[in-house]
């Protein structure tokens, strides 16, 4: 049985061996001119600016935490998908009525101003 | 199945004693919050070995209860210590001294 | 691992009473938010109406002995019996927060009356709870919003640096009570109380195991911690003091009545058997409660401090009921926990009243020369005062009367001696207040403090009543809180 799993060991070998040599190959061959940019902390390929630390508007920490809030709310929702058959009308007007909960916060936040970016 | 759920139930206290540990340690408010998610999470793996072992799904509902309570206290929480930060310009444990602990 | 799946049993009826509070909360929420009503004391009159409304229809689940929701909840006389109590709770902190916004205009708001009700909305499922689960989720419910509401006085620093304490022990507490839950889970397999009642009973030997009885010592801990357990009360006259005043008296009672609820209903029915030295343990815990809670007491000068040890004691008090186990303790813890929510919000309330914006901490002074000044306020302080300090014909002589009886009916002779010596040292700093009220002359500085709303004057009038009603005609509420005992079906 377990030599079905050969051909994966076969193919974890040639992966390893394909990173390896190619690192080796590259810091043999390569020609080595340290330039400024060069040893800047690479950042998505764009030059980067600025410090490590900033302060950060406090728009974004509300708007995480309402996608933190809402988005939890739904781990509810698997559950009651899974066994959605079996539930029937009961277990949808249960899932609505939680909805219309959810809702009510949604409409809150809203007139409480918390989604206006300005 | 059993020799494994003492490991995994080792795992859990261990990680759910880091937690406890770090949280009467450290001085840092966020940081102490975060050794109680840690706890927390000890607490979900315990949950979760037990679920296996008794063979019911109980355990595993009162995960996604405790999930689900764990960002609540989050939110409740940041927005405590951002206010306190915004009125003394520290979340320092130590520098809390108007009541008397 | 895919079972079967069984629609469970669902009774609305059962339930009414939460759902007519969580409707009322969402409610309020609406009208501040969409700016719907305008006068001031609009916001409080609809939560009052919808809380009046949901504590009447509890009347109509009276007698009934069912569960609910798959074994979630237990409808039973103990949970209608506590629904009361934290309703009439609600009642009274809604009263006495009425006249708090003359200096603490922020406290008007949607916000607080519906974090309100959901913390009561917590509380009663707790008391009804007839699984973990649902007591854990009731818990974090009411803690939660209690959390909010200890932090509400967003420019007070003591009130921020309150709830930032509470919250950090909270949920310190919270996880022991949780990894404590895990393992009982664990041990018995099953997280339904009644279910593993029978568990027990047919299988004692779990009684035993290391599992089982660090899942006991584990939810002891967070249990204890909500209850201010000595040792784990080291947050209490923190945040009892940093809080606003009116939800000072509201967790002070209504956290109690619910933790006690479900130490009751965890400790004293499925555990109830446990081996003796478990309730040896919980024996010193008791005695250390009531005089590390006493002896701190009497050198406290602000009065708010003085009464969160004093709520320390108390909890002790109630503790020996939990120790004595029986039927005829858990009727005294039910009375008790009724009498405590009119003292002790009617004592917080006259705080509140007398609160100033800047310094809410009453030092002892404020209160000289008060009872003749003012001789109606006086009197209801003193009726207070002696009620906690447990004096005839109040209502908290007679709560101690039923816990202690029933100890000594168990046996436990010389713990009821060491709660009655606890009484008498708490008479002194009762007292103490009193004495200032009436025999001392008033300092250089007026207390002058804004004229009582007809509103606070209702919620404290009805405070006083009750427990004199509860101190001399205890006959109706004691029968009641028989009737009321938990007894697993």
């Amino acid at each position: 049985m377990l030599l079905e799993y050969i051909p994966i060991l076969y193919l974890m070998l040639v992966a390893i061996g394909f990173g390896v040599i190619t690192v080796i190959l590259s810091s043999l061959i390569g020609p080595k001119k340290m330039t400024r940019e060069k040893a800047a902390s690479y950042e998505c390929g764009l030059p980067s600016e600025g410090f490590q630390y900033f302060q950060t508007p406090i728009k974004f920490y509300v708007f995480a935490l309402l996608f933190l809030i809402f988005d939890l709310e739904c781990i509810f929702l698997y559950p009651w998908a899974v066994h959605y058959n079996q539930l029937g009308l009961f277990g949808f007007v249960e899932m609505l009525i939680f909805i219309c909960i959810l809702l009510v916060c949604y409409v809150y936040v809203w007139k409480k101003g918390a989604l206006e970016w300005d | 199945m059993i020799e494994h759920q003492s490991l995994f139930l080792a795992l859990a206290v261990t990680l759910f004693f880091i937690g406890a540990a770090g949280a009467v340690v450290r001085r840092n408010a966020i940081i102490v919050f975060m050794c109680i998610e840690i706890m927390l999470g000890g607490v979900n793996l315990a949950f979760l070995t037990f679920t296996r072992t008794t063979q019911n799904l109980d355990g595993a509902f009162m995960v996604m209860c405790i999930m689900a309570v764990a960002a609540v206290e989050a939110a409740v929480g940041l927005a405590i210590f951002f206010l306190l930060y915004r009125k003394t310009g520290s979340i320092d444990l130590e520098k809390f001294n108007l009541l008397k602990w | 691992m895919s079972p079967e799946f069984i629609l469970p049993a669902v009774n609305f009826q059962c339930i009414l009473p939460q759902i007519l509070l969580s409707l009322t909360a969402l409610l309020v929420l609406l009208v501040d938010v969409f700016g719907l009503v305008k006068k001031a004391n609009a916001l409080a009159l609809i939560t009052l109406a919808g809380v009046v409304f949901a504590t009447l229809t509890l009347f109509s689940g009276t007698g009934l002995q069912e569960t609910a929701f798959s074994g979630m909840i237990l409808v039973d006389g103990f949970s209608f019996f506590l629904n009361l109590t934290i309703c009439l709770i609600l009642i009274l902190t809604i009263l006495v927060s009425m006249n708090y916004q003359q200096f603490f205009p922020g406290i008007n708001s949607g916000e607080y009356y519906s974090l309100l009700i959901f913390a009561a909305v917590g509380m009663s499922f707790m008391a009804a709870a007839g699984n973990l689960i649902l007591l854990f989720v009731a818990l974090e419910l009411m803690s939660v919003s209690i959390y909010v509401l200890v932090g509400f006085h967003k420019d007070n620093l003591r009130s921020i640096e309150a709830a930032l304490k509470y919250f950090l022990m909270g949920a310190f507490a919270t996880s022991f009570l949780l990894l404590g839950f895990a393992f009982l889970y664990g041990a018995t397999g099953t997280m339904d109380l009644l279910t593993m009642t029978e568990f027990i009973r047919s299988n004692p030997e779990v009684l035993s195991s290391g599992l089982f009885l660090s899942g006991v010592l584990l939810t002891l801990t967070g249990l204890g911690f909500k209850i201010s357990m000595v040792p784990f009360h080291m947050w209490t006259p923190d945040v009892y003091e940093g809080a606003p005043t009116v939800i000072t008296g509201f967790m002070a009672t209504g956290v109690k009545a619910a933790a006690f609820a479900a130490l009751v209903r965890i400790f004293m029915v499925p555990l109830g058997s446990l081996p003796i030295d478990w309730s040896m343990l919980l024996w010193v815990a008791a005695v250390l409660t009531m005089t590390v809670g006493n002896i701190i007491a009497l050198v406290q000068d602000s009065i708010k401090r003085m009464l969160a040890y004093s709520g320390i004691a108390h909890a002790g008090y109630l503790l020996i009921g939990v120790v004595a186990g029986g039927e005829l303790a858990q009727a005294g813890i039910l009375y008790y926990l009724l009498v405590y929510a009119f003292m002790n919000i009617g004592a917080f309330g006259v705080l509140a009243l007398l609160g100033k914006k800047e310094t809410e901490y009453n030092t002892l002074q404020e209160f000289s020369g008060l009872g003749l000044k003012y001789p109606v306020l006086g009197l209801a302080m003193a009726v207070f005062m002696f009620s906690l300090a447990g004096i005839p014909p109040t209502g908290g002589f007679m709560g101690k009367l039923y816990i202690f009886s029933a100890a000594i009916k168990s046996g436990y002779v010389w713990l009821v001696v060491l709660g009655a010596l606890n009484s008498v040292i708490s008479i002194y700093y009762y007292l103490r207040v009193i004495v200032v009220m009436y025999f001392q002359e008033s300092g250089a500085e007026d207390v002058a403090f804004p004229a009582p709303s007809p509103a606070i004057t209702l919620g404290l009038g009805l405070a006083a009543a009750g427990i004199m009603i509860l101190g001399v005609f205890p006959s109706y509420f004691w029968v009641l809180a028989q009737n009321s005992v938990f007894v697993p079906m």
